[in-house]
């Protein structure tokens, strides 16, 4: 069984406003501290796991460029003791575009680093002051440019959208995002998370999301954009010239098993679901009484795996395999999503079926949230 | 036994908010009935609904001892009557129980339309009213002004003091006049009469279900003598009890050897549904009884119905169990099992009035823990039906808008009417009247007494079921009554309407109305489906529909996005929560030609909006 192996790195120099991930701005950390804990959290997952050797790695956060390559190469070398790697492994580390953080790509490259997901969000200045990202743009093609030089697979994270973008400007941008010869572009819209300071801003009145028709219009035309230039969705947000698909990520979608360690960090792994703590102080402490971080450790009854299974895999554009996925967990199709519901989404055109598998389509794949709701709550509870 | 001259049997008319309960506690407080530390507040008023509305469900009755300035000890028997007009024929029952009342009117406040229609009907058992003026030390009472209102009002004296027959004074909250009430009473309300020699002669005043006790029957003897041990007829029921506990309350449960001529009190008689103990029903002894009933009895006479249905398709069984329990305890409601293409199995169930719906309908929510689904309230149609090839012409009675017959058939249809009273600050009438007169209201009367105004309309009662009430308190923030009694039936031009989602017709939403309204309403109902109604993944058409015939029509637009940009290993916990709330949504929503409606779109489609 293959296994993925993600790293979370909760600190920032700043948070975002857009941003509800686990990320905590501090001004200073142990890093020696950092890596006696962060590796015991490894050690625990091991001896938890299969010994397959891992396929993938991914350094998520916060911001894990601001982390010390010594301490990434630490962390690697012990990765590979414990488990091995498989060939062709993909290591993957999300980075800051600026100029210190470009200044650590070496070092990192000679870690072990073979791919980065740089967090550009935007090519218009006004745009990255509004998203209150710390780097300009210039600043951010410079970085990755720098990136380009040292690691063999880049890619780069848009946020589009925005309020008041027009279908133009935002063609314009994308274009010469696309110029920029990455096999790989996560283009997000942008969306109002509960708990940020965008969520507040727009309480009060401060800005207006883009409406909802623009919104959908945009969406389906950036897949086609993205489709006539080389690097067509594979999934919602992610797009990738075929072969450059993020190996990581495709092991959440596929649902196979992946082991998370860090503050915060959920993992699914032998039919499990963890979540680490997600405070730094509290995670550290965690690790210090126990060995590991973990807050909560579930067994997962199997409908609910697969469950999980169908609301992932659906986000991909190979969709997935009714059947075999069924059966991965004891479960007939039938009883899995609803045989009635799924032949109204054919019919709505929203769904595509052939014999082996299901999948959305592309008016379909603006619906996803609620085609999946159709599909596993008109579903008869029958396990 | 009490020497009948010392009996004296009495009730108490008040407005909600008047003071009634609190009086009546000091009364019971001022007899010893309780100390201090057992009163609990207002101890008539037994069920929470009753408490939390201030409203009397079931009649109460409390036997207090009195001794008066003149040195006699008096049984005075404090009836507390159902206070909302649904219940009338209970109140009336309650009333033929007593010689006298008192008038409770609150000093500020002064007289109240639902007052004036209780004092009219005390009037007709011919009762002695003792006008007492509560609440006499607010800042704003004006006891004088009150005093010569009840004149005007009333016809009753009520100027000058009380031992001349003018209104006593109190405060129930202070016990200031509680002494002078109660010499009042005594004075004034004529004792009973009644022959202890004659054939047993009961009056069944009220039943209810006690778990331990099975049925307790309150009864007023007329003639003779209840004890223990006797083998009684209940003369319009046609069942025979042995009589195994007879007492009163004081207001704790006191067993007596026997209930005499004039006194009140309670019997048992191993009896185990309500539904046996009919109030209005004359009891007699089985050897040597009575041969005529007392006059009177009714049987009670839905007139509102509805659909209950659990929101919960698995709740049927527990409904069913619930809806045996209450009616156990009240007799007066009907109901027969219903089943709906959408709403699956249900009941429909049929009323004395609005209140009454609601009270059932919160009990069960409350006390039997069910979420539930009620259809639109219909009234009973009267339907002519034409002769047929294969059936003559006949009659029927229809109270469900599924059961609407062929339009064809029908040669005319009647629906019941009923006479409304309403008082209000005069500042209100003109809204209250266009209300009225939207609801096909035709005035027949329309007074001014000082700054309020008393208006009589005749409505049909289809027009009432919905909101009338909602919508008369609204617009008068509060502050009109609504008082209303049932006229008999009219003809009208009557149509089925249906609704209809994504083409199919729910049958829960359908109703009957008259043809003049029917546009409006149903134009009405369709906007408000539309904001009820959430999105879904194709557009909905809702048409309102006669026969054939569209006549509104609204679109809800097809959802455009609905998409989670980022989804990675740590989200799919969040997603899946999100998944089981939607799962949890769904068991509240029905669905109608694959359009989920949520529940709470039934009742709120038919609130007529603030135009």
């Amino acid at each position: 069984m293959a296994l993925a192996l993600y790293i979370h790195w909760p600190f920032c120099r700043s948070k975002c406003p857009y941003c509800d991930f686990n990320s905590h701005v501090r001004e200073n950390f142990d890093s020696k501290q950092w890596g006696v804990g962060l590796r015991s959290d490894m050690r625990h997952e091991s001896s938890v796991t299969c010994d397959e050797p891992l396929t993938s790695i991914f350094f998520g956060g916060g911001t894990p460029s601001l982390m010390p390559p010594e301490l990434v190469d630490s962390l690697l070398t012990e990765a590979e003791s414990l488990w091995g790697f498989a060939p062709g492994i993909e290591i993957t580390l999300e980075a800051n575009p600026t100029s210190i953080e470009a200044d650590n790509f070496a070092a990192l490259a000679l870690a072990g680093i073979n791919r980065v997901s740089l967090g550009i969000q935007s090519l218009e200045q006004e745009a990255l002051h509004f998203l209150g990202r710390e780097h300009s743009a210039d600043e951010a093609l410079a970085a990755l440019a720098i990136a380009q030089e040292h690691f063999d697979r880049v890619s780069f994270d848009l946020i589009y959208a925005r309020p008041g973008q027009s279908a133009d400007a935002w063609f314009g941008e994308l274009d010469r995002a696309l110029a920029l010869g990455t096999d790989h572009l996560s283009l997000y819209q942008l969306t109002i998370e509960p708990g940020t300071r965008f969520a507040t801003d727009v309480r009060r009145g401060a800005f207006t999301p883009l409406d909802e028709d623009s919104a959908a219009d945009l969406f389906a035309a950036t897949r086609e954009r993205m489709r006539a230039a080389g690097l067509p969705a594979y999934e919602v947000s992610n797009h990738a010239r075929p072969g450059q698909e993020s190996a990581h990520n495709l092991t959440y979608w596929r649902y196979r098993d992946f082991a998370g360690i860090g503050p915060g960090a959920h993992g699914r792994r032998g039919g499990r679901a963890t979540v680490r703590h997600r405070k730094p102080e509290n995670f550290l402490s965690a690790i210090a009484r126990n060995g590991h971080g973990i807050a909560e450790e579930r067994v997962l009854p199997l409908r609910e795996q697969a469950e999980e299974a169908v609301l992932m895999g659906l986000r991909l554009d190979e969709g997935i395999d009714l059947d075999a996925l069924a059966g991965r967990f004891g479960l007939s199709r039938d009883t899995l999503v609803s045989a009635r519901k799924l032949e109204q989404l054919v019919e709505q055109k929203l769904v595509e079926a052939t014999e082996e598998r299901i999948a959305l389509t592309e008016s379909g794949m603006l619906l996803l949230d609620r085609v999946v709701a159709e599909l596993l709550v008109g579903a008869p509870e029958t396990v | 036994m009490t020497d009948l001259s010392k009996i004296r049997n009495f009730s108490i008319i008040a407005h909600i908010d008047h003071g009634k309960s609190t009086l009546a506690d000091r009364l019971i407080q001022a007899c010893g009935g309780l100390t201090e530390r057992e009163m609990s507040e207002q101890v008539l008023d037994n069920m929470d609904i009753e408490k939390e509305r201030g409203i009397t469900i079931k009649a109460q009755t409390v036997r207090l001892s009195y001794t008066a300035k003149d040195g006699e000890t008096y049984e005075l028997n404090l009836m507390d009557t159902p206070g909302h007009v649904d219940f009338a024929y209970e109140v009336s029952r309650s009333l033929a129980a007593c010689e006298g009342a008192l008038l409770v009117v609150d000093a500020a406040q002064g007289v109240e339309a639902q007052t004036l229609a209780n004092v009219y009907q005390s009037i007709e058992h011919d009762h002695e009213i003792v006008p007492v003026i509560n609440k006499i030390d607010l800042p704003a009472a004006e006891p004088e002004r009150v005093a010569e209102e009840i004149e005007e009002i009333v016809g009753i004296q009520a100027t000058g003091p009380w031992a001349e027959g003018g209104a006593v004074l109190a405060s129930a909250k202070s016990g200031l006049g509680v002494e002078d009430v109660l010499e009042a009473l005594v004075a004034r309300i004529p004792p009973p009469q009644g022959d202890r020699d004659a054939p047993l002669k009961a009056s069944l005043v009220d039943s209810w279900y006690d778990p331990y006790l099975g049925v307790v029957i309150l009864v007023r003897v007329i003639d003779g003598v209840l004890k223990k041990g006797l083998n009684v007829r209940f003369m319009q029921g046609g069942t025979q009890h042995l009589v195994d506990r007879v007492g009163c309350f004081r207001p704790k449960r006191t067993d007596l050897a026997e209930i005499g001529p004039g006194e009140i009190g309670f019997i048992t008689a191993q009896i185990k549904e309500v539904d046996q103990a009919r109030v209005g029903d004359t009891i007699t002894t089985v050897k040597g009884g009575a041969d005529k009933p007392l006059p009177g009895y009714r049987e009670p006479q839905p007139v509102v119905f509805c659909g209950l249905f659990p929101v919960d398709a698995a709740d049927f069984e527990k409904l069913r169990e619930s809806i045996g329990k209450l009616r156990l305890n009240d007799a007066s409601f009907t109901y027969e099992m219903e089943s709906s293409a959408a709403l699956g199995f249900g009941f429909r169930a049929g009323f004395l009035g609005l209140l009454h719906l609601e009270i059932i309908q919160e009990r069960l929510s409350r006390e039997y823990d069910l979420d539930l689904i009620t259809t639109a309230p219909s009234v009973v149609y009267r339907v002519h039906l034409g002769k047929t090839k294969n059936e003559d012409a006949k009659v029927i009675d229809i109270h469900n808008p599924a059961d609407w017959p062929d339009v064809n058939r029908i040669d005319a249809i009647e629906e019941p009417w009923i006479k409304a009273t309403i008082y209000t600050p005069d500042e209100y009438l003109g809204p209250i009247l266009k209300l009225c007169q939207d609801r096909r209201g035709v005035q027949t009367n329309l007074t001014y007494v000082g700054g309020r105004a008393q208006v009589t309309y005749e409505l049909p009662l289809n027009e009432v079921v919905f909101d009338f009430y909602d919508r008369l308190k609204s617009i008068s923030r509060g502050y009109a009554s609504f008082d209303y009694e049932q006229i008999g039936l009219r003809e009208g031009d009557l149509v089925k309407m249906n609704i209809l989602v994504n083409a199919e017709p729910v049958d829960a939403l359908s109703l009957i109305v008259h043809r003049t309204v029917a546009e409006e309403r149903g134009r009405g109902m369709c906007e408000r489906l539309k904001d009820l109604i959430p999105r879904h993944l194709f557009k909905i058409p809702i048409q309102a529909a006669i026969g054939g015939k569209i006549i509104a029509r609204e679109t809800i637009a097809a959802l455009r996005k609905d998409v989670t940009a980022k989804c990675y290993g740590g989200d799919i916990t969040r997603k899946k929560k999100l998944l089981e709330k939607q799962k949890k949504g769904k068991a509240r929503m029905r669905e109608y030609g694959n359009v989920s409606i949520p529940q709470e779109a039934f009742i709120a489609a038919l609130r007529m909006g603030e135009e």
